[in-house]
């Protein structure tokens, strides 16, 4: 395995009673792409706050390609290197789709360049007759794309994916596990996801987490067989929707 | 940079030009004065519209920026006895309290409704303040502050560099009408930067622009800074008009007033605070020479229909009816 593009020791978070994430020991190697599983109110969601410091944590470390980044904040995080695609889409409602793009590029391209990012990623996403619509009035799926490629635009090292597939018909969902397997060619990601479809469709490894902790990880087939999982979160919520 | 200018900013220097080379041949020496204080309440407008409008940032308190840069000027052209760097000054002083000021609110991280209620506290302390500094103990120099009478008989303003060569009220009119097409170009070209991108996607939504790595602080204080600045400005021409600056630059009138020009003429458009000041400003005149209602009266309740009926603001909502015609709706930023 090559050296670890993420790693957190021990991170935890607390509110007030309810410890949100506890101790989460997880190792991300470089391009890696690696689902995160779990029961809602599991900690996820919490996790990827943490990681881009949205939050921080009440112990604990978190170490980015070797940095210590624990307590930076955000931008300064994103600076480092990690972008992210949040639960709810968070876009500019006002601005048109290749003005988020152009955002998001801009920050580290000259200007020139930054036009070329725009348009390489609107024809990546495959919205380029949408680029000059107001986001605000896109679809829920459109508007995930819209921020992948908001992501995408700035070329973190590492992305992290919450919930990508969220709202989306069948056809984008494949369409979307096509892309995140084409961005793991360059780069490392984290991807939440519900959709059991979808994360067997990109999953190579898992980790599933429960109620603030790591509770497993490993292959997406060990997983599926794994009597614990079952229990917490695939049992209940697979035997009434999605038999497997 | 290739990038064409939209056809409503052009409209607008054109009309500005129109007025700034028209007017003096058409109006009289009274008229005149009359516009040039409307001209600098246009600035004045301006920098609130850019602050509020665009950065989003809730300022109750442009007049602090306002009265510091007025009182910057007779303070600093009393004593030099020329305005050169007393007209730098007023744009000086008030920008650097503005990032002090600032500094402690965006990396205090203070949220919407305290920014307002401390903006507007700081332009109230300074109104009192002022008011107290009646006496000859109260001087800086040359200048005697005197409390609540204000100071009088303010050196005019000259050619920088040239003391005995004053400005004529005729061309203080031009002076005026310059910097308001400057202020007014200058924040459409910093709009349309890298910066000024930013700064709008602030306001769109802010947690969104950290996580792609802009520190927002660091933008609303620039913002805020500038808007400070360009509120000196207004504050140095409008005392060089009246050759006088009184505590009420502060007053909770003068604030009060700066909040209605921008909500009458529309948010998040540059000429909307311009047209909104021109209407108040004038129906303020008219008002107050005719004695028929209370100023403050008719002030209040055109701010409450406003913010009732026309929330926008003039601009804001034409565009919006004429881009309903047209079909589109591609307005945001174009004026």
């Amino acid at each position: 395995m090559s050296a670890a593009v993420l790693q957190t020791v021990g991170l935890s978070i607390r509110f007030g009673g309810v410890e949100a994430v506890r101790g989460v020991d997880f190792t991300l190697a470089e391009r890696e792409l690696r689902c995160l599983i779990g029961p809602n109110g599991a900690g996820k969601s919490t996790l990827f706050k943490l990681l881009t410091g949205q939050l921080k944590p009440t112990a604990g470390r978190i170490l980015f390609q070797g940095h210590d980044i624990t307590g930076h904040h955000t931008h300064a995080i994103a600076r480092r290197g990690i972008g992210i695609k949040t639960q709810v889409p968070s876009l500019f409602d006002g601005l048109t789709v290749r003005e988020h793009l152009w955002l998001s590029a801009r920050r580290t391209n000259a200007a020139e360049r930054t036009r070329v990012v725009a348009d390489e990623i609107l024809e990546r996403i495959g919205l380029t007759s949408l680029a000059s619509e107001a986001v605000g009035r896109l679809s829920h799926g459109l508007r995930q794309w819209v921020e992948l490629g908001t992501v995408l635009a700035g070329n973190p090292e590492l992305i992290l994916l919450d919930e990508p597939a969220a709202g989306m018909t069948h056809d984008e969902v494949a369409r979307t596990a096509e892309l995140v397997r084409e961005i793991n060619r360059t780069h490392a990601l984290i991807v939440v996801e519900h959709d059991m479809q979808f994360v067997r469709m990109i999953a190579r490894t898992v980790t599933v987490m429960h109620q603030g902790a790591v509770l497993v990880e490993d292959t997406m087939d060990q997983i599926m067989k794994n009597a614990t999982v079952r229990d917490v979160y695939l049992g209940t919520r697979a035997s009434r929707e999605r038999p497997c | 940079m290739s990038r064409r200018w939209p056809p409503g900013i052009v409209l607008t220097v054109v009309a500005m030009l129109m007025i700034a080379v028209g007017v003096p041949q058409l109006v009289d020496e009274f008229g005149l004065l009359q516009l040039t204080v409307f001209g600098a309440m246009c600035i004045l407008a301006l920098s609130l519209g850019f602050v509020w409008g665009y950065g989003g940032i809730l300022c109750f308190g442009q007049s602090a920026f306002f009265g510091l840069g007025a009182y910057a000027y007779a303070v600093a052209a009393i004593n030099a006895g020329e305005s050169t760097l007393a007209a730098v000054l007023a744009v000086v002083v008030p920008a650097v309290f503005a990032a002090l000021l600032g500094y402690f609110m965006f990396y205090g991280r203070l949220s919407d409704v305290y920014l307002g209620v401390i903006t507007l506290s700081v332009t109230l302390i300074f109104f009192n303040l002022m008011n107290s500094t009646a006496g000859d103990t109260y001087r800086i120099g040359k200048a005697r502050l005197n409390g609540f009478n204000g100071m009088p008989s303010l050196p005019t303003l000259n050619v920088p560099g040239l003391p005995g060569r004053l400005l004529d009220p005729t061309e203080t009119f031009y002076l005026v009408m310059a910097v308001l097409v400057i202020v007014y170009v200058g924040l459409h070209v910093l709009l349309a930067s890298h910066f000024g991108r930013v700064v709008v996607a602030i306001r769109e939504n802010e947690a969104r622009c950290e996580l792609l790595g802009y520190d927002v602080r660091l933008y609303k204080l620039l913002v805020f800074t500038i808007g400070g600045g360009i509120a000196g400005l207004a504050g140095c021409l409008f005392a060089d008009w009246g050759a006088f600056v009184s505590p009420n630059v502060f007053s909770l009138t003068m604030t009060s007033q700066i909040i209605i020009w921008v909500i009458v003429g529309g948010l998040g458009t540059l000429v909307g605070p311009i047209i909104g000041c021109l209407i108040m400003q004038y129906l303020a005149t008219t008002l107050g020479t005719q004695q028929l209602a209370n100023t403050n009266l008719i002030f209040g309740i055109i701010f409450l229909a406003f913010v009732l009926l026309v929330p926008r603001g003039i601009v804001p909502s034409l565009l919006r009816l004429g881009a309903g015609a047209v079909g589109g709706a591609r307005v945001r930023n174009s004026a």
